[in-house]
This record gives C-alpha cells, sequence and structure tokens, in this order.
C-alpha cells in the first residue's frame, strides 16, 4: 500500500508544473497569512522580551500602594530612606544599599520617521543607579554630571527621535538639556529614556516627591523577606514588587491586544488562504479526474488518491509558509517600532521573530493547507470512476 | 468454453436531475472464455455502461454481474478495485496514459498493485512492451509518442499483470485507419495467441469484424447476435 501511495504521490507532484498558475494562489496567499501572522506575532514577542529584558528576579521596585504605574505613584524623601535600608537590599562595597530612588516624567520630541510629537520618558536616577542596573552602559560620549542639566539617551531612543544625538539639545521646563552620552542596555525598556541626574531633574519639575525605588536585593530569595520589611512598617503604604512581575503586568495589556490582533488578522486571512487552496485543490482534482479515474479503473484504491492530493495542499501550503515566514523574518525581524508604554510615554521595542514563532507560521501554514486540501481529496476519492472517465 | 462473463437480469438506471434513465434493460448474456466479442450500436443504446458492468468499474441497479467467478454486484467500491486490479485490464479511446510518466512507468502502474519486487516489475514491463513491439519507446513520455504508439502503451499497460479479460472502449476510435487495423491485428493477436478475453465497444464495423463475435445493443437491449444469452 505504502508503494501504491508513494506512487501516485510522485506522480502527482511531477504534474505539478502543469498547474503551476492555480498552485501559486495557495503559495501566495498562504505566503501573505504567515507573514502577517508572524510579524504581528513577533511585535508581541519583541514588546515582551523589551519589557522582560528590563528586568531582573533580584530587584524589587516600589510604588506608593494602590499605583499600577510610574507616573501614578509618590513617595516621600524621608521614605526612600527607609524603603532603601530596609532588610534584604544588596550593599556596595561602601556599604551604601544598591538603590536609586527615581522620578520619571513626560517630555514631547519628534519622531525621526514620521516628525510627530511622541511622549518620551525623562527618568531621574540615583547615584547607585548603574551598580543597580549593571546592564546599563555607556557606548558613547560621557555620563551627566549631577546638578547640571545634561542627560544621557538610550540608544533606542537615538534611532526613533529627532535631537537626541550626543551635541543635541532637549528644551523643555523652561530650560536647556544637552545630550552627553549614548547607553545601551541590551535594547530593554530603558534604552528608550532620556536619564538624568534625579536631583537636578525633580529640581527642574519643581517637585520634591519621588517616584518609585528599584532596589537590588541581596538574592531573589530576598524579596519575600523585603517585601515583609516595608510592608509590616506602618509609616509605609508601599506596594512591593519583584521587577519581573512589574515589567509583565506593564506588558500585560499590549501582549493581549497584539495576541487578539495575530488571531483575529491572522484568522480572517487564514480563512481567505483556506478557501483559496480549497478552490486550487478542486480545479486540481477536476483537471485531474481523468488521470484519477485512469488510477481507481487500473484497481488503485481510494487511499492514495487521497494521500496525493492532501499531499499536494500540504507541499504548497508549506512552501507558502515557509516564504511567508522568511518574509517576515528578512523585513520585519529587529525592526525597531515604538508603543505607548504604561508611563504613558513611547517604549521602543524590536520585532522578534523567533524559530517558535517560524514554526508557528509553518505550522498555521500547514492547518490551513490540510483544511483546503481534505474536502477536494475526499472528492477525489468519491469521484464515480466511470462517469470521470466519461467526462476525461 | 465456460462462461467468464455472466449476465442476468441486468438493469441499470441512472438518475439525471429528477429524472430516472433506464439505460439497461432486463439484459442477460455469457461470454465465454478466450472470447473475442465486439460490442456495437448506437450512441446511447448502452455499450459503454453494459462494459463498465462487465469491467467492474460500475454495479448493476438490478440483477447479477459474474465475471471471472466473482459476483461483481455483490462488492463494494473497495472490492471491485482489487478485483479490477487482478482480473481486468483496460484501453481507452483516448489511452488514458500518465503524462508525467515514461511508457515503461505507465505500463508498471497495475504492477504497483501486486507483490512483485522492483526487478520482477521491470522483467514484466520489458516484456508487455515487447508484446506490442515498443521496447525501444519504453523511456519516452506520452506526448512523444504517436496516437498509435500510444495505444500500444496502453494496451501494454491493460496486459502488463496479465489479466482475466481485457476491456477496450473504442481502442481505435482516435486513431487513423491504418493505425487503427494495426492495434486491432495486435488484439486479435492477444486473443489468438494469448487466449485474452477481450470486450471491445466499437462504432466501427471494420473494427468489430476483428472480433469472433459482433452483440448489438440498441436502446438498453441486446438486438441480435449475442452468443449463447441465458
Amino acid at each position: 500500500m505504502l508503494e501504491q501511495v508513494a506512487a501516485v504521490t510522485l506522480m502527482n507532484l511531477r504534474s505539478l508544473p502543469q498547474r503551476l498558475g492555480t498552485s501559486w494562489v495557495i503559495v501566495v496567499g498562504i505566503a501573505v497569512t504567515v507573514a502577517v501572522l508572524v510579524s504581528v506575532l513577533a511585535m508581541d514577542a519583541g514588546f515582551r522580551k523589551t519589557l522582560a529584558g528590563t528586568a531582573r528576579a533580584d530587584r524589587a521596585i516600589v510604588l506608593r500602594g494602590g499605583s499600577n504605574a510610574e507616573l501614578s505613584s509618590t513617595i516621600s524623601r524621608e521614605n526612600t530612606l527607609t524603603i532603601m535600608d530596609a532588610a534584604g537590599v544588596a550593599r556596595g562595597p561602601a556599604g551604601k544599599p544598591i538603590a536609586s530612588a527615581e522620578a520619571v516624567s513626560i517630555v514631547a520630541l519628534p519622531l525621526k520617521r514620521t516628525g510627530t510629537a511622541a511622549n518620551v520618558t525623562l527618568r531621574g536616577v540615583g547615584p547607585q543607579a548603574f551598580a543597580l542596573r549593571p546592564e546599563l552602559h555607556l557606548v558613547a560620549g560621557r555620563m551627566f554630571r549631577p546638578a547640571l542639566r545634561e542627560l544621557i539617551v538610550g540608544r533606542s531612543a537615538v534611532e526613533q527621535f529627532k535631537g537626541v544625538a550626543i551635541g543635541g539639545h532637549i528644551a523643555f521646563r523652561d530650560s536647556d538639556w544637552t545630550v552627553v552620552g549614548e547607553f545601551d542596555s541590551g535594547g530593554d525598556a530603558h534604552e528608550s529614556e532620556l536619564v538624568g541626574d534625579i536631583e537636578t531633574v525633580l529640581s527642574a519639575f519643581r517637585r520634591n516627591l519621588f517616584q518609585s525605588v528599584t532596589v537590588r536585593l541581596e538574592s531573589a530569595q530576598a524579596f519575600d523577606r523585603y517585601k515583609a520589611a516595608l510592608t509590616t512598617d506602618p509609616s509605609l503604604s508601599v506596594d512591593v514588587l519583584r521587577e519581573t512581575d512589574y515589567y509583565a503586568g506593564q506588558s500585560r495589556q499590549l501582549n493581549k491586544l497584539l495576541g487578539f490582533l495575530a488571531v483575529f488578522v491572522g484568522g480572517f486571512m487564514a480563512v481567505g488562504a483556506m478557501f483559496g487552496a480549497l478552490n486550487t485543490m478542486y480545479a486540481a482534482v477536476a483537471a485531474r479526474s481523468a488521470e484519477i479515474a485512469t488510477l481507481r479503473a487500473i484497481g488503485f484504491s481510494a487511499l492514495p488518491v487521497v494521500v496525493s492530493v492532501f499531499a499536494e495542499a500540504l507541499l504548497l501550503s508549506l512552501l507558502g509558509g515557509a516564504a511567508g515566514a522568511a518574509a517576515a523574518w528578512m523585513f520585519f525581524n529587529g525592526n525597531a517600532v515604538n508603543t505607548l508604554g504604561a508611563n504613558f510615554t513611547q517604549v521602543v521595542f524590536r520585532l522578534s521573530v523567533t524559530p517558535a514563532l517560524l514554526a508557528q507560521g509553518i505550522a498555521w501554514a500547514c492547518c490551513i493547507g490540510a483544511l483546503g486540501g481534505l474536502f477536494p481529496a475526499l472528492r477525489a476519492a468519491r469521484m464515480p470512476v466511470a462517469a470521470a472517465l466519461r467526462a476525461g | 468454453m465456460p462462461a467468464i462473463v455472466s449476465l442476468r437480469d441486468v438493469v441499470k438506471t441512472y438518475t439525471r436531475g429528477k429524472q430516472k434513465v433506464e439505460v439497461l434493460h432486463h439484459l442477460s448474456l455469457e461470454i465465454p472464455q478466450g472470447d473475442f466479442v465486439a460490442l456495437m450500436g448506437p450512441s446511447g443504446s448502452g455499450k459503454t455502461t453494459l462494459l463498465n458492468l462487465i469491467g467492474g468499474l460500475d454495479r448493476p441497479t438490478q440483477g447479477e454481474v459474474t465475471v471471472a467467478g466473482e459476483r461483481l454486484d455483490r462488492l463494494g467500491s473497495g472490492q471491485l478495485a482489487k478485483w479490477r486490479a487482478r482480473h481486468v485490464g483496460f484501453v481507452f479511446q483516448f489511452y488514458n496514459l500518465m503524462p508525467m510518466l515514461s511508457a515503461e512507468r505507465n505500463v508498471e502502474l497495475p504492477l504497483l498493485l501486486t507483490h512483485l519486487n522492483k526487478a520482477q516489475r521491470r522483467q514484466n514491463v520489458a516484456a508487455a512492451l515487447a508484446v506490442v513491439g515498443l521496447s525501444d519507446r519504453a523511456k519516452h513520455k506520452p506526448a512523444e509518442l504517436s496516437g498509435g504508439q500510444a495505444q500500444r502503451v496502453a494496451i501494454a499497460r491493460a496486459l502488463v499483470a496479465d489479466p482475466t479479460l481485457l476491456v477496450c472502449d473504442e481502442p481505435t476510435g482516435d486513431l487513423d485507419r491504418a493505425t487503427a487495423d494495426d492495434i486491432l491485428h495486435l488484439l486479435q493477436a492477444l486473443n489468438r495467441t494469448h487466449g485474452k478475453t477481450i470486450v471491445m465497444v466499437t462504432h466501427d464495423q471494420k473494427a468489430a469484424d476483428f472480433a469472433s463475435h459482433v452483440l448489438h445493443l440498441d436502446k438498453g437491449q441486446l438486438v441480435e447476435g449475442q452468443t449463447a444469452a441465458a
């Protein structure tokens, strides 16, 4: 039986060049569907990766109780000292806690791509910020100096926004800030930000309140101890979150939206591609009806015929899937895009076409092909031999 | 000779839209083993329908069809396919060769349904092509063959598994006179020297003259010359 199946399938595939035009309908339809699906999922994966890359399990972020983002949080100066001194916080060589009390503000900058203004996070950080986040390192220029209106800018922000290259001047709060350095943090969310000295930022915005405190813990296991120390302190009303949980929460909404988009848009396109495949395969079966009927007359059973039609649909879908996945990888992988993050500021992230997404795209293609090939294959098997021979 | 084909009180009805059309009306006939029978009759007389019943491509609406000792009217489509592979070789008017396969691969097709190994299949294919005089065209594809050559390949394909019966539907309908005569001589030789039972549908009296017996059908009934009607 296997030999029959192989012979009929091979015969069918060898006749494909005679049906090249209609076969392209399947390949192109599925390629476009897979390319769109994979690129939307790549956005989701890229955003998830960016926010996940920002977080470490041995870091904790402290916000005012009930706040779900830094922008809506306030923490007094005296509370920041208590938060940074609590049990479980790692300390540097000089015995100082590795922690940074920070404030964020929104600055409008023109996007390079469209020229329209978009919100960018300006983050004021404490002196321990770079010990706290060792993944941040200068790649050009120099570090900002305290008490001066100087900024360093993340590499992603430099790519996306105008006027933030080293030597550039940014005007906000009636003052002029100079960009003195560019930093890299492995493509995480901080790379979309402008970073300056916390005291200078607070003074420019005439504020005296911080918005978050991020601390390095002695270890990831020290989190519960640290959280207990803060939440049992009656002078504090704060939420203590592992950084990983905080950023996962920040990305949840967008991930949901992108996931829905992928399924909705991809689903619609998949249905269209499936009908294209159905149509093409019905046409292929019709074009081969005399051949199929002859094989059946000779004595071939229905199974090899079903498998041959099914295999053709699957092969064409696989080609389409591979082409779509390759196109998504070639044209979208690593492309930087920006979206509104939890602080109502732009987060720049890169589309990430991962091997898992490529496999997922190809799996979709195979499903489309299988569904598109199934009914024509059954029709081919049920074709009345005598009638098909007469028609052929 | 015992009857290899036996039809008793066979009725075949087709449904066209809401109408039922009875194509064969209570037809009975017997064809002895080793006979060469030509089925003639006007268009719509039921020749091809009768041939399809004898070849196991279709089942009667009513009546018994026994071929090579098997009651075909009792077999399901899967069983019929297996039966056809064992007992029938088909020759069609338009050859029905697989255009993407060479002559030898076309001839090999029925052998894929047997338990022969590759070497045995190759041997049988070569023998079948030699019988039809086309050993030198084994590697050619159908598009590279003349009509007569293509029909010879089709006959080789029909013969290669050594079937009990050859069923030919207008085998010379697409050929010029000289080529048609060559094909008919070949069929006659297969009948006379190899003892193959042949049932052939034809419109052509000259083609029918090559047969040992001629059956005339009209409006779904045998009208004259039938052999040993039951």
